[in-house]
C-alpha cells in the first residue's frame, strides 16, 4: 500500500514499517536534486512536522512526515548520489520508519486521489 | 574576439619566462642584514622559500584577456535586466562622480572626528532623508547589505523585548511568499520562524495569521508590495493585531521602489524596516556587492540601534557639527567595523539630491506603469495567475500553452540569445513555473516594446519550432553548463 500527503511525500507500507520518500510528481517539480538532508536513525518523526530537507537546482524544500514513527533506517545511497531521487523517486525512499499509529494512514490519499490532487494544483 | 585564445584563465595563458615589465635590478645583496637592530628580523618560518607562482604573460596578452573577459559580463550598462525582486535600475554616473570625489576617497575610517566632519554630515543627512522617506525616527547606515539589515533589525527587536523582560518572545511570523532571506535572518538572530499562508489573491491571509499571534511572537515580517508585486491591503489590520499581541512589525524594504515618496512604512504601522540602497537608491547591485542595508526604527527604539551612531550637535561657534556616538548601555554594539559602506551611502545621497522630492515621487508610478505595460502586453501568451494591477513587478506562471514542453527555464535561456538578462525564475515558489519580471522606472518605451516583441517571438517559437527554445541558448559564450554537477562538485581551485 502506498499513501500520499498533500505536501507530496509518500509512505509505502510494508507490515509495521513505512518507507517515506517524495513522489514522482515532486521530483519532477523540483528538478535535479543536489542534496537530501536526512534525520538520524533513532529520531522520532511526527506527522505533519518537517524531518529534513531536499535541495534541488531550483529550490530547497522541507520534508514533511506523512506519519509519525521512529526512524529505523535512512537511505545512505542518497548521501553519495542524491540524483537517485530523480532517477526513480518511488524506489529511492529517504527514510524507513516504524509506524507509530497506523490510523494516521487513513488521513492520507491513495494513488487515484493523489493523481487527481496533482492535476488540480 | 577570440575567446578560445584569450578567454581562458590568466594562469592558463602563462608561459614560463614571459613578462611585460622588468623590475629594476635589485641592489640589495641576498645576504643583506640590517646594520642595527631597529629593523626586526623576519621570523624564519615566515620567509618564502619558493618562487611566487604568479602567471607570466606579456602585456598584450593581459590586455586582450581582461578586455575579452569584460565583454562577457552583462550589466545594466549593457542591456535590459528585468530581474524580478532585484530592482536593477540604472545607476546614474553622477553618483560615481560624487562617491569618488577625492574629499571622500582620501578620508580614513579611523580619522579624528574633527577632520571628517563632511563625511559625518553626509551620513547624518542621508539617515535623515531615509527617515523622512520611511516614516521612521532614525536610521543606522552601518549594515552592509539587505540581509545584514534584516539581521540588525531583528536584533533591535530582540533587544527591545529583552529590555522589557519579555524574553519568551522568540517567534517571527513570515509569509510563505517572503524572500528566502527573511527566515534565514530570523534563524541567524536566534528566532524561530513560523510561516503564514497566502490567500488565492497572493496577499497574507489575516484569518490564518490571527491564531498565530500570541505572547511568544517577537515580530511579523512583511514585504510590501509583496513578492508577487501586490500591495498588501490589510496592513493596518495586521499591524493592529500584531501590536495588540505585543509583537513588532518588521518591514522588508526589498520592494520599496514603487512606494518611494508616496506611502511610508512608518505610517502603515511598521516599527522597524530596512532599505536596500543597491535597489531603491540606484547604487550598483550584483556581483556580491558592495551593498548597503540601512535599518530604520520608529521613535522609542533608537537607543537599540547599533553603534557607532552619528549625532548632530552645536559647534562651539554656534554652527552645526557632528559627533560619533560610540558608547551606550542599550545599543546592540557594532554590526560593522565603522559606519558601513560609506561610498555606497555617498552614491545614494547623490541620487536623492539629484532627483529631489519631485523626482523621487515619479519613481514609483513609472516603475508601476512599466511593469503593468509588459504584463498586459504579454498575458495573451504567458499565464498570469493573479489578475489585476500590479506594482513594480509581477509573476507569470510560464507559458499559457503547456503542451509544447517549453518551460520557464527554456524561455529564460532563449532570452539570453536576444541580449536580455533573464528574469527571476522559479521564485516565488507559489507557482510551478514562476517567471518574475521587474522592468524598473529607468527603461524607455522602446526597450520595453523590443522586450515584449522578443517574448512574443519566443512564445511563437515554442508552438512552431519548440526545439529552438528547448536547446537555447545558441549564441552565448557558454551554453549549457551542468548546474547540477556544479552544485554537487563545485571546482573552486585551479591547479597549476
Amino acid at each position: 500500500m502506498i499513501k500520499y500527503s498533500e505536501t507530496h511525500e509518500y509512505v509505502r507500507v510494508e507490515g509495521e514499517f513505512g518507507f517515506i520518500g517524495v513522489s514522482d510528481y515532486a521530483q519532477k517539480q523540483l528538478g535535479n536534486v543536489v542534496y537530501v538532508d536526512m534525520p538520524e536513525v533513532g529520531d522520532e518523526l511526527e506527522a505533519g512536522e518537517d524531518f529534513g530537507a531536499i535541495e534541488s537546482v531550483k529550490a530547497a524544500s522541507d520534508l514533511i512526515a506523512p506519519v509519525s514513527g521512529e526512524v529505523v533506517e535512512i537511505n545512505e545511497a542518497l548521501e553519495e548520489n542524491p540524483r537517485l531521487v530523480n532517477a526513480d523517486a518511488m524506489a529511492n525512499w529517504i527514510v524507513k520508519v516504524k509506524i507509530a499509529d497506523p490510523e494516521q494512514l487513513s488521513e492520507l490519499m491513495d494513488e487515484e486521489q493523489y493523481a487527481a490532487f496533482c492535476a488540480s494544483h | 574576439m577570440n575567446r578560445e585564445l584569450y578567454g581562458k584563465l590568466v594562469f592558463e595563458l602563462s608561459r614560463q619566462g614571459r613578462r611585460g615589465y622588468r623590475l629594476p635590478d635589485n641592489h640589495i645583496p641576498d645576504n643583506f642584514t640590517p646594520a642595527d637592530d631597529t629593523v626586526p628580523e623576519i621570523p624564519d618560518n615566515l620567509l618564502r622559500r619558493d618562487a611566487l607562482t604568479l602567471p607570466e604573460c606579456d602585456e598584450l596578452t593581459v590586455v586582450r584577456h581582461y578586455n575579452n573577459m569584460s565583454t562577457n559580463n552583462f550589466g545594466v550598462d549593457t542591456g535590459f535586466y528585468p530581474l524580478g525582486s532585484c530592482t536593477m535600475k540604472y545607476n546614474p554616473k553622477i553618483n560615481e562622480e560624487m562617491a569618488t570625489h577625492r574629499a571622500f576617497t582620501r578620508t580614513h575610517p579611523a580619522a579624528p572626528q574633527q577632520d571628517v566632519q563632511g563625511n559625518l554630515k553626509l551620513y547624518h543627512t542621508l539617515q535623515t532623508y531615509l527617515s523622512e522617506i520611511g516614516g521612521m525616527a532614525e536610521f543606522t547606515l552601518n549594515p552592509f547589505a539587505g540581509a545584514h539589515g534584516e539581521l540588525t533589525g531583528l536584533m533591535v527587536i530582540r533587544a527591545y523585548h529583552d529590555s522589557r523582560n519579555d524574553r519568551q518572545r522568540r517567534k517571527v511570523i513570515v509569509p510563505d511568499s517572503a524572500h528566502g532571506t527573511n527566515p534565514a535572518s530570523a534563524a541567524v538572530a536566534g528566532l524561530e520562524v513560523v510561516e503564514v499562508k497566502s490567500r488565492p489573491d497572493g496577499t497574507v491571509d489575516v484569518d490564518d495569521l490571527r491564531p498565530l499571534l500570541d505572547e511568544t511572537v517577537a515580530a511579523v515580517m512583511m514585504t510590501n508590495p509583496n513578492t508577487l508585486g501586490l500591495f498588501e491591503r490589510n496592513i493596518p489590520e495586521i499591524a493592529r493585531l500584531a501590536h495588540e499581541a505585543g509583537a513588532l512589525m518588521y518591514y522588508d524594504g526589498a520592494n520599496l521602489n514603487p512606494m518611494l515618496g508616496i506611502a511610508r512604512p512608518g505610517d502603515m504601522g511598521f516599527d522597524v524596516m530596512h532599505i536596500n540602497l543597491h535597489k531603491t537608491f540606484s547604487t550598483p547591485h550584483g556581483g556580491g556587492g558592495p551593498g548597503s542595508g540601512p535599518v530604520g526604527v520608529r521613535a522609542g527604539l533608537e537607543q537599540f540601534l547599533p553603534l557607532p551612531r552619528v549625532e548632530k550637535i552645536e559647534a562651539p561657534d554656534g554652527g552645526e557639527a557632528y559627533r560619533l556616538v560610540t558608547e551606550s548601555t542599550e545599543a546592540l554594539g557594532a554590526v560593522s567595523a565603522t559606519l558601513g559602506n560609506f561610498a555606497v551611502q555617498a552614491r545614494a545621497l547623490a541620487y536623492i539630491l539629484s532627483l529631489g522630492s519631485e523626482g523621487l515621487m515619479q519613481v514609483g508610478p513609472l516603475a508601476t506603469l512599466n511593469a503593468n505595460y509588459i504584463k498586459e502586453s504579454l498575458k495573451d501568451d504567458y499565464l498570469l495567475p493573479i489578475e489585476g494591477v500590479c506594482k513594480h513587478e509581477f509573476v507569470f506562471d510560464g507559458l499559457r500553452d503547456k503542451s509544447t514542453g517549453v518551460t520557464t527555464l527554456n524561455i529564460a535561456k532563449r532570452l539570453l540569445d536576444h541580449g536580455y538578462h533573464a528574469p527571476t525564475i522559479y521564485f516565488p515558489l507559489l507557482f510551478h513555473e514562476s517567471l518574475m519580471i521587474e522592468p524598473t522606472e529607468t527603461e524607455s518605451k522602446e526597450t520595453l516594446d523590443s522586450f515584449i516583441e522578443v517574448m512574443h517571438d519566443i512564445a511563437r517559437e515554442a508552438r512552431e519550432t519548440p526545439d529552438v527554445v528547448l536547446t537555447a541558448p545558441h549564441n552565448t559564450p557558454i551554453a549549457h553548463p551542468d548546474d547540477t554537477a556544479a552544485a554537487l562538485n563545485p571546482v573552486t581551485t585551479f591547479t597549476l
